[in-house]
């Protein structure tokens, strides 16, 4: 492993505000031999594989899909007669597949694997988040299947039906439980500030799916307080629980990759109040046929969302001052730099959306696509990218098969993103302008964006490259790790004389120091 | 941290109190929606669409209509036309005086005052209030979206991003039957480089039989199925265009008034 294994916890404060490597305190505090970091990545390695390779796997299908659902704009006959690839069913297919078919399955099991090593606890009981893993990826099926066949349930990012949202809730349900109660039983009871981003956002996803699918599915309320609720929804979803589990995760990992402690722990404090408090406000679009104050006050919290933003970017900047040359040596460190560079991009166009004289510009544009994808792609998965890379190799105890394919996927994942998202953004504002103008024929609005179009859809190729790199890799350490079962169990077939320790390392958790 | 416990006490409140703005408030306060009175009228809105029409909304919905297209014409305000109602003894006089003065686009006093000057020119004027604003002038409706606009709909279509334009007030731009199935079969016979996908799938092509179906698309010149055949539409096809006439944005409210007869449309 080239990337420096500092300590359990990146960096912890005292109390106090002054800062102490986390490496002193822990070796201070866990007695010699009791419980290494390594014993506790490897507990978590069968919950991690089965949560990282579905997730990499719906990664791949949802850039496949999203590629189909661009080529559309260029050829508005291709796949026309297929009514399950219209386009009004491909794109929240692509983005359900990104969301929840990557984006909760990585974050769950990133904030899993981080509340272990932080808890300085290992996760006993594994059975239950690797059914829960698959019963997750299971429901992701069923709700993109249900939403190809027409059975959405029409609100954006909330499309799965029941079959697919009953099991991805129970299954968050009990990968939450296990990682709160790694959480309740840890070593230390101080708390890093990357606990508080992830059991914060352990906790509100349930609270907002399903007060999202009691209000608008099951029960549904009247009238347009279903835009407001799903408007909430789609917002808590996007940008507060990746916003906790994104920066919860870098703030374990910058701190790791720089060798200086986060930056500091009071800011970390106020940033994180002031994220929640902020943030989870933001959504309902100005102009919306509400009663004004809510886009009044949505537009505020927005503004105001500038405040946690400077505070993380800068505790970022802090905590890699200094550092910028080893970050180019590290892949790791490469995505998770870039993935708070575009949380940061990406908030200040969320930002911009919300002020009163460029919001009508960019409302009904692209520019708001361009942010999601910033935000989805930018940030949160380069963020989680850089962590599965990191971390999956300790878990499961087997390298790579192709660690070279981390810088290239590094590289093509950039170039995907800019070539994605900065057209769409330019794209946007240009023609918001055309459609503030009446006296532009709205084809025009349309002819106008197909050249941001063309370049756009270069963007989603590129990321489908860089996802597939991703996916080669995941997909060769998980045969590497059932090549090396299969070996240990012929093994153990063959010398029945001593059962014991054959047979103890069989099991991943058991297996000390292998 | 020994206030970990107070942390995540806060961070509970936190959470909640949004929960409590957006999601109970609106419910507290639009849950039971009611309608209302039309302005200047005794009639309720909106009334419930006509069950083919909602039925149509289910077909809007699966087919994700509302990826391309939003459904809530935006307004930036009101303006007042003054419009002359009759020349009065004076008919010149009046000419010569309103030919110099611009009587669009006013805000209330100047019109008042306007009014006032052609009434002691010897002619008669009123004041109508006009919506403003680019969705407006475009023609995509009267005035702005307010919630009474959707009270029965489920699920609420509002739409976020415009790649085709805003259906609010489709049912009253294009209330061809025919215009809406044929536009759907086909987008590029009806409009130029429409960059609308087909729906052909909502559609039948069958051999003609004995007499031509009385349900048959009507193409334009050049367009169509080969000779002998004809294009009918299926019954989620027939629902879908009933839903989208009876998407209107024309009626004035209290809280979206206007007096004025749609602007022309523009292409
Ligand atoms: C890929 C994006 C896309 C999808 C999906 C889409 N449309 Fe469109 N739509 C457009 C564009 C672009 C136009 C403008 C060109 C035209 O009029 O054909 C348009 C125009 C229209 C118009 C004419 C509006 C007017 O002002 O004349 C109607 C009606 C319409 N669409 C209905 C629908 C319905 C119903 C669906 C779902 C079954 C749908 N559209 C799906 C892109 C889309």
């Amino acid at each position: 492993m080239s990337t420096n294994e500092k300590s359990g916890s990146g960096g912890l404060s005292s109390p106090g505000g002054a800062s102490v490597p986390a490496s002193r305190l822990v070796s201070s505090l866990a007695p010699p031999g009791e419980i290494s970091p390594a014993d506790i990545d490897r507990s978590c390695c069968v919950p991690l594989l089965a949560l990282l390779g579905g997730a990499a796997l719906w990664l791949v299908v949802g850039s496949v899909l999203g590629l189909l659902a661009s080529i559309k704009f260029h050829a508005p006959d291709f796949l026309a007669n297929c009514a399950w690839l219209t386009y009004g069913r491909l794109q929240p297919v692509a983005d359900d597949a990104l969301l929840y078919g990557f984006c909760l399955p990585a974050g769950l099991g990133v904030a899993l694997w981080l509340l272990a090593r932080l808890s300085q606890t290992p996760l006993r009981g594994a059975v239950v988040p690797i059914i829960a893993a698959n019963l997750w990826h299971l429901g992701v099926f069923v709700g993109l299947m249900a939403i190809l066949i027409g059975d959405t349930t029409g609100f954006a990012w909330l499309e799965f039906p029941r079959g697919g949202s009953v099991p991805i809730f129970f299954a968050y349900l009990l990968l939450a439980l296990w990682a709160v109660m790694i959480f309740a039983g840890r070593r230390e009871r101080g708390l890093y500030p990357s606990q508080w981003f992830l059991v914060a956002a352990l906790f509100w996803f349930p609270w907002i799916y399903s007060t999202a699918n009691l209000f608008l599915v099951a029960w549904p309320v009247r009238g347009v307080t279903q835009a407001v609720i799903s408007w909430w929804f789609a917002n808590n979803l996007l940008v507060v629980w990746t916003g906790l589990v994104g920066v919860g995760a870098a703030f374990y990992f910058l701190p790791k990759f720089t060798g200086r402690p986060l930056q500091s722990y009071y800011l970390a404090l106020f940033g994180f109040g002031t994220f929640i408090l902020f943030a989870t406000w933001c959504g309902i679009p100005p102009g919306a046929p509400v009663p004004v104050w809510m886009p009044t006050l949505s537009a505020t919290a927005t503004v105001l969302f500038f405040v946690p933003l400077l505070v993380i970017s800068l505790i970022g900047l802090r905590t890699v001052w200094g550092s910028v040359r080893s970050r180019w040596d590290n892949g790791p460190f490469c995505f998770i730099g870039s993935g708070m560079d575009f949380f940061c991009l990406s908030g200040l166009m969320l930002v911009a959306m919300a002020c009163p004289k460029i919001s009508p510009v960019t409302q009904f544009t692209w520019f708001g696509p361009a942010e999601t994808q910033l935000r989805l792609y930018g940030f949160f998965a380069m963020t989680m990218f850089g962590a599965i890379y990191y971390l999956l190799p300790r878990a499961v105890g087997i390298e790579f098969p192709f660690p070279k394919l981390v810088r290239v996927h590094y590289w093509v994942s950039l170039l995907g993103i800019t070539l994605l998202v900065v057209p769409l953004a330019i794209g946007g504002v240009l023609q918001g302008l055309k459609l503030q103008d009446p006296n532009v024929a709205f084809a025009d609005t349309t002819k106008a964006m197909l050249p941001f179009l063309r370049v756009s859809t270069l963007g989603l190729t590129a990321l489908l490259l860089g996802n597939l790199l991703f996916f080669v890799n995941v997909l060769g350490l998980t045969l590497r790790w059932k090549l090396a079962l299969l070996k240990q169990f012929i093994a153990f077939v063959k010398s029945p004389l001593e059962p014991g320790s054959a047979c103890a390392s069989l099991r991943p958790d058991k297996e000390v120091g292998a | 941290m020994k206030n970990g416990f107070l942390v995540f006490l806060a961070s509970f409140v936190v959470l909640g109190g949004s929960w409590c703005g957006f999601v109970l408030a609106p419910v507290l306060q639009l849950g039971g929606g009611k309608q209302t009175a039309i302005l200047n009228s005794s009639d309720l809105y909106p009334v419930n669409r006509p069950g083919q029409a909602n039925q149509g909304l289910q077909v809007y919905r699966a087919n994700g209509c509302a990826a391309c297209h939003t459904e809530q014409v935006q307004q930036s305000g009101v303006a007042c036309d003054v419009v002359l109602t009759g020349a009065g003894k004076n008919p010149v006089a009046v000419t010569n005086l309103i030919s110099s003065l611009k009587l669009n686009g006013l805000d209330k006093d100047l019109a008042d005052a306007l009014v006032d000057k052609i009434t002691a020119a010897g002619g008669k004027a009123e004041i109508h209030i006009v919506a403003t604003g680019p969705d407006i002038a475009r023609g995509w409706g009267r005035r702005h979206s307010v919630a009474e606009d959707f009270l029965y709909d489920d699920p609420v279509q509002l739409g976020s991003l415009r790649i085709g334009p805003d259906l609010a007030d489709v049912g009253t731009r294009q209330p061809d039957a025919n215009w809406q199935l044929v536009h759907l079969y086909a987008p590029q016979s009806v409009v130029n480089d429409s960059a609308m996908p087909p729906f052909r799938y909502l559609f039948k092509v069958q051999k003609i039989g004995s007499a031509p179906s009385p349900d048959a698309l009507v193409f334009p010149k050049g367009f169509g199925p080969p000779a002998g055949y004809e294009v009918l539409p299926t019954a989620r096809a027939q629902e879908l265009a009933a839903y989208l006439l009876s998407l209107h944005a024309e009626v004035p409210l209290h809280d979206a008034p206007f007096s004025q007869p749609l602007a022309a449309s523009k292409p």
